[in-house]
């Protein structure tokens, strides 16, 4: 009697969010798949028109371009490695028994509550800085010259800076997989002569295995991201040294308003996070059945 | 002979993570220790303690206006949680309650939405809050806000409302509540811990989203990303005020943040991680 009337009230429960998120979805990236066979340019309206595949072959054979799509992978790759490798050892660390273990929980995950543009400004002015920054106060201590981080090594130095916002994330991740590891299976391990890295090869890595699959997941749709690390500290320079795709469709549509090739680019980026997204959902979605 | 080995054991590791926990947290306590420094002093290298002054605090809020910031994020934040809330609940309660085969495709859809880079839809969504008047302007920026986390918003409440056992809604069926009293005394008090820490949550996300509040955003509507944001041209660079400024940013979230750290997991993680 009930389940047709419970099912109708569901749908109707249901219908905001998925109309919301539908629009939101679809009306916006439909006007830039348009916009990206378009040449049209606000500020020089007479060649606009329909222009076919030329704004990807413009995208494509600008230089910026293959050098974005590398930074954007390097970016990603660099950080993933060293938020999960470092975050298993950190987990790893503080699980072991210690004085002040919430306290030190707590200062290890603050860097996430940074928002991105305060911590690209005290990296690159308080600690990165040529002149003022601590990094050159402890190279002058040591007699060394102190290091132009962000005309030198740019991309280098945005690695640090998004690392130290995400392996927060990753080591509180991973030390939640870790401290629901039955503590029983760990002691017969132990008595059975397993030593400590048989023990973590055998017992803690397969268990952590979700976590770190987790993890890399999310970190990379929001690595694939980044972009208020690198307005606030290169903007994209020395060049095109730092810049990666998602700022590269930034200065086309907003600072050149070349909204075509703009386009393409983004449609560039939707291609590249649906290849991540693919294995996300497949992953996500086999926790779900569980 | 064991006990000492263990308690060996025990400052060796207690030693180690308070070390490396205090390197990751150094840049932020720097931050904090020079926003109490004078300009002078600032500069004049590495130094951790700051002769107390606040007068870095007084022109922060004299020159620019902080305090305007500030207000726009909590609007911003608080407004686009409660709104993502309204109009998540009733999906996620009914996803929950009565799922139906097509429940975990639409879970994973909403999901999906995330994947969506933001640069990828920039311009129409430029163009659209251009044309209807909605740039720099507050309710507009909720809006958005409420959009890129209703996604998260759907599948924490969906995690937390599928632990409520049906049992108890027959039960209380069975003892003759009405559909209102079910609502009220048995649902409720049930759901609201998992609201409040999806609420929690969702703050913090907004309070630190940096891509649409910064681009849509010129004055009126600018919250503290934005006001940061604008420190990075060069006329702007003061330490102490900088440093002062930051630490305003972040320390209401910093310290939500640290009540919400299980929430965070599960929240992040779709609650693939408990």
């Amino acid at each position: 009697m009930a389940t047709q009337q419970t099912r109708s009230l569901a749908r109707f429960m249901m219908a905001p969010s998925v109309v919301l998120l539908f629009v939101w979805m679809i009306v916006p990236l439909v006007i830039t798949i348009w916009f990206s066979f378009q040449q049209y340019n606000p500020l020089n309206p007479i060649r606009d028109g329909f222009v076919g595949f030329s704004n990807y072959a413009l995208f494509y054979s600008n230089p910026a371009f293959l050098q974005s799509i590398l930074n954007t992978l390097t970016l990603v790759v660099s950080v993933l490695l060293i938020t999960v490798i470092g975050g298993i050892l950190l987990a790893l660390l503080i699980d072991q028994p210690m004085w002040g273990q919430g306290i030190v929980r707590i200062l290890v995950i603050s860097p996430f509550f940074v928002m991105p543009p305060v911590a690209a400004l005290v990296w690159k002015n308080m600690i990165m800085h040529p002149q003022y920054g601590v990094f050159a106060d402890i190279a002058r201590f040591f007699g060394a010259q102190p290091i132009d981080w962000f005309g030198q090594h740019p991309m280098l130095a945005i690695i640090i800076i998004v690392a130290w916002q995400w392996l927060p994330f990753a080591t509180l991740i991973l030390l939640t997989a870790l401290q629901s590891l039955d503590g029983e299976q760990k002691e017969a391990a132990e008595m059975d002569g397993a030593g400590f890295i048989s023990r973590f090869i055998y017992l803690t890595l397969p268990h952590m295995s979700r976590a770190i699959t987790v993890v890399i997941l999310i970190q990379t749709i929001f690595l694939l991201s980044v972009y208020a690390e690198i307005l606030v500290t290169t903007n994209g320079g020395p060049g095109y040294a730092s810049t990666n795709l998602p700022f590269l469709v930034y200065q086309k549509a907003l600072l050149e308003f070349k909204i075509g090739q703009a386009s393409a680019g983004g449609v560039i980026a939707v291609i590249l996070a649906n290849i991540v997204a693919f294995f996300a959902m497949r992953a996500v979605g086999k926790n779900l059945d569980k | 002979m064991a006990r000492s080995v263990t308690t060996q054991h025990k400052t060796i590791a207690t030693a180690a993570a308070w070390i490396v926990a205090l390197l990751i947290f150094f840049p932020i306590l720097y931050t904090i220790i020079t926003s109490f420094k004078s300009e002078q002093e600032a500069i004049q290298g590495f130094s951790i303690i700051p002769s107390g002054t606040m007068e870095s605090y007084a022109e922060v809020q004299a020159q620019s206006g902080y305090f305007k910031f500030f207000f726009n994020s909590v609007l911003l934040s608080v407004g686009s949680t409660i709104l993502a809330l309204l109009v998540a609940i009733p999906a996620a309660w009914s996803m929950a309650f009565s799922p139906t085969k097509r429940t975990k495709d639409i879970l994973m859809w909403m999901l999906s939405t995330k994947m969506m880079p933001a640069v990828a839809v920039l311009f129409p969504i430029y163009l659209i809050f251009r044309d209807t008047g909605l740039l720099d302007s507050r309710i507009g920026l909720m809006v958005m806000l409420m959009l890129i986390n209703l996604p998260i918003v759907v599948w924490m409440l969906y995690t937390y409302f599928r632990e409520i056992p049906g049992e108890i809604l027959e039960a209380a069926r069975m003892d003759g509540a009405s559909l209102w009293n079910e609502i009220v005394y048995v649902l409720t008090p049930m759901a609201v811990p998992g609201i409040a820490s999806t609420m929690l949550l969702n703050i913090i996300l907004a309070w630190n989203e940096a891509f649409w509040t910064i681009r849509l955003t010129t004055t009126e509507a600018a919250p503290l990303t934005a006001f940061i944001s604008s420190f990075s041209s060069p006329q702007g660079l003061f330490w102490a005020k900088l440093s002062a400024a930051s630490t305003l940013a972040i320390a209401p979230i910093l310290i939500m943040g640290w009540f919400s750290q299980k929430q965070l997991v599960r929240g992040l993680t779709f609650g693939a991680v408990k």
